[in-house]
């Protein structure tokens, strides 16, 4: 730069070459400065435009049941006679999903109970207990949960689980069950919870437990008094994230759950949920028929689950925020 | 964390007033050697202050005082540092001598709790939990710190909104409310406004009546305003340490001189 404008100096005459550096300069900015900044902001507009898209069109499709077919949403929500009827024009039948959800509510609370506590206590361990172990093996182990895909976890679940399941506790259905679906997601979910779990632990500053063992605190009393306070807003949302990953698993849930559309009378018996109805059926419904509008809903009662998961991390994020500004 | 060295077990207070007493103690980090051969008798309710220059050690002196250093890595102790007359590192659990060694940090560092629950913390942690008594204690370590005034109205509010001189007395408070007999501070005003600074010297002279107090400071001035003694050290040996007054008026070591004339540092 400074270089540029001593050369400019000294080339005062020749106006020509002088203006032609200063457009070199330009376009060197330009390229510099402007084009990299274009490119990002073009894929954040697209992303954006790309998300508001799939919302506008679930919308449009999902509230279909409702407004061309003339269902209730308590009717939805609240019935459980599932009979759309699955031609082009016919209508009539019931759009009770109630089965679906209550499926989906009860394998992703299972999931939670179970993967929750072991997935914090994991996140203490590899960071609080043992952090040089935690890195070289945990951590590692732990990615590589992540990317095992979910038909993996599904077919292990139907190999080892549901037999176990049925030989174990003698269940009607082969074993095939909420039980089943629960702990498949229960593993699907510990890694992501534990990741960030881990991650909020390692953000509390190293001063806060510095300050409690001055004081004369045991380990457990600096982790369980200090450390996980202070990180229980990103434990939450490592938690929170977990719910939304069981809710939008599909073909794990689907291979163990039975696929029976009732309401399960224990956690041994078979069900279904929204995922797995939806996967099951989309294929083989007629295009804007009311059976087809009814899956359609149903994806549209996924994302709006999703989007209550997002705002709630925020709305969390922002209270502890404001609560330790106040 | 190692420990040894020499262990005889016949200590005994040498003259009423001694309380910690550390002989030939020699710290390592790895294969650094950062502390060569310290001995020193600390005097119970006088301030001791320790200066000297940057990395000479003062902290990692301070801490094996209450054996901070056990949480560090690669640590090892030889030598032996009693207190009124048990040795700490042989005879004494470190979370039980914590209680009795109090420490306050450089950096304020309030827990991300309410100043009630700043000051509580001790206290619940040795299993006080009956809130009328925990209420008394809270307000007699706030006091004691003279910050009662200042929160009282806001005992339920972020400690971390409070302003840096206040969160370090609220630091204070915190281990008074342990009620050590030894309180340990490191550079406590580095961080804050002369105001503030100026608070906490003279909150540290009001509670020489009641605790045995030793600072690392920077500050010549300070130093010598407020302690009793001062020990002078340099790259990880003791070189002086004396009554403030005489340390400062006629230094015995040439170094000692060029450091507090500030000659060097
Ligand atoms: N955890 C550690 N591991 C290795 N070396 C350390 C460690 N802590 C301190 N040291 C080294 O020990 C020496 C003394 O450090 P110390 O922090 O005690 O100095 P200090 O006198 O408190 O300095 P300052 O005035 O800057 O706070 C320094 O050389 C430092 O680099
Ligand atoms: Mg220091």
């Amino acid at each position: 730069m400074s270089n540029m404008a001593a050369d400019g100096g000294t080339v005062q005459g020749k106006t020509g070459t002088a203006k032609d550096r200063e457009k070199a300069l330009r376009m060197y900015k330009f390229r510099k400065e402007y084009l990299g900044r274009g490119v990002v902001t073009a894929c954040g507009l697209f992303i954006i435009i790309l998300t508001v898209a799939i919302g506008v069109f679930l919308i449009i499709r999902g509230t279909g049941t409702f407004t061309k077919f003339h269902h209730s949403v308590a009717e939805f929500l609240f019935s459980s006679n599932w009979s759309p009827v699955d031609s082009a024009t016919g209508s009539g039948g019931g759009v009770g999903a109630a089965v679906y959800i209550v499926g989906s509510l009860l394998t992703c609370g299972l999931a939670l109970l179970f993967a929750a506590p072991c997935a914090i206590g994991a996140a203490v361990f590899m960071t609080e207990i043992a952090p040089k172990w935690g890195e070289k093996l945990f951590q590692p182990a732990i990615e590589i949960f992540v990317g095992i895909p979910s038909v993996v976890y599904g077919w292990i679940g139907l190999t080892v689980l549901v037999p176990s399941i049925r030989d174990v506790f003698h269940a009607r259905m082969g074993g095939y069950s909420v039980l089943a679906a629960g702990i498949v997601l229960a593993v699907m979910i510990f890694p992501t919870i534990t990741t960030v779990a881990a991650d909020a632990i390692r953000s509390v500053p190293d001063y806060y437990r510095k300050g409690a063992y001055g004081l004369g605190s045991t380990r457990w009393q600096v982790i369980y008094r200090i450390v996980l306070p202070a990180s229980k807003t990103g434990i939450l949302t490592g938690v929170i994230l977990g719910l939304a990953r069981a809710f939008g698993e599909a073909l794990a849930v689907a291979m163990v759950i039975g696929k029976t559309r009732a309401f399960p009378t224990s956690i041994l018996s078979p069900t279904n949920n929204l995922t797995a109805a939806i996967a099951a059926d989309m294929g083989n419904s007629a295009n804007g028929g009311e059976a087809n509008m009814a899956l359609w809903s149903m994806a549209l009662l996924l994302f709006l689950i999703s989007m209550f998961f997002i705002a709630l991390i925020h709305f969390i994020e922002n209270r502890s925020a404001a609560a330790l500004k106040a | 964390m190692t420990i040894s060295g020499t262990s005889e077990n016949i200590e005994q207070k040498n003259t009423a007033d001694l309380c910690i007493k550390v002989e030939n103690l020699h710290l390592y980090y790895g294969q650094f050697h950062a502390l060569k051969g310290i001995n020193m008798e600390i005097p119970e309710h006088e301030i001791t202050a320790l200066i000297g220059p940057s990395g000479c050690g003062k902290s990692t002196f301070l801490k094996t005082l209450n054996r901070m250093n056990d949480l560090e890595e690669g640590v090892r102790i030889e030598g032996k540092v009693t207190l009124n007359g048990t040795d700490i590192y042989r005879d004494m659990d470190a979370i039980e001598l914590r209680k009795r060694v109090g420490m306050v940090f450089q950096q304020p560092n309030p827990f991300p709790k309410s100043v009630y629950e700043n000051v509580a913390y001790g206290p619940r942690i040795n299993g006080i939990n009956r809130k009328s008594e925990l209420d008394e204690i809270v307000e007699r370590s706030l006091r004691q710190a003279a910050i009662w005034d200042e929160l009282k109205d806001r005992l339920y509010k972020s400690a971390l909104g409070l302003s840096g001189g206040q969160q370090q007395r609220l630091c204070i408070a915190r281990t008074l409310a342990v009620e050590p007999e030894v309180i340990l501070m490191d550079e406590p005003t580095s961080a804050l406004d002369p105001i503030s600074t100026s608070r906490i010297e003279d909150l540290a002279m009001d509670l020489k009546k009641d605790y045995t107090i030793v600072i690392v400071t920077h500050n010549m001035q300070q130093a010598s305003r407020i302690s009793d003694n001062t020990a002078f050290f340099l790259l990880g040996e003791l070189i002086e340490y004396n009554k403030t007054e005489k340390l400062f008026s006629i230094p015995a070591d040439k170094r000692t001189e060029d450091y507090i004339t500030g000659r060097f540092g």
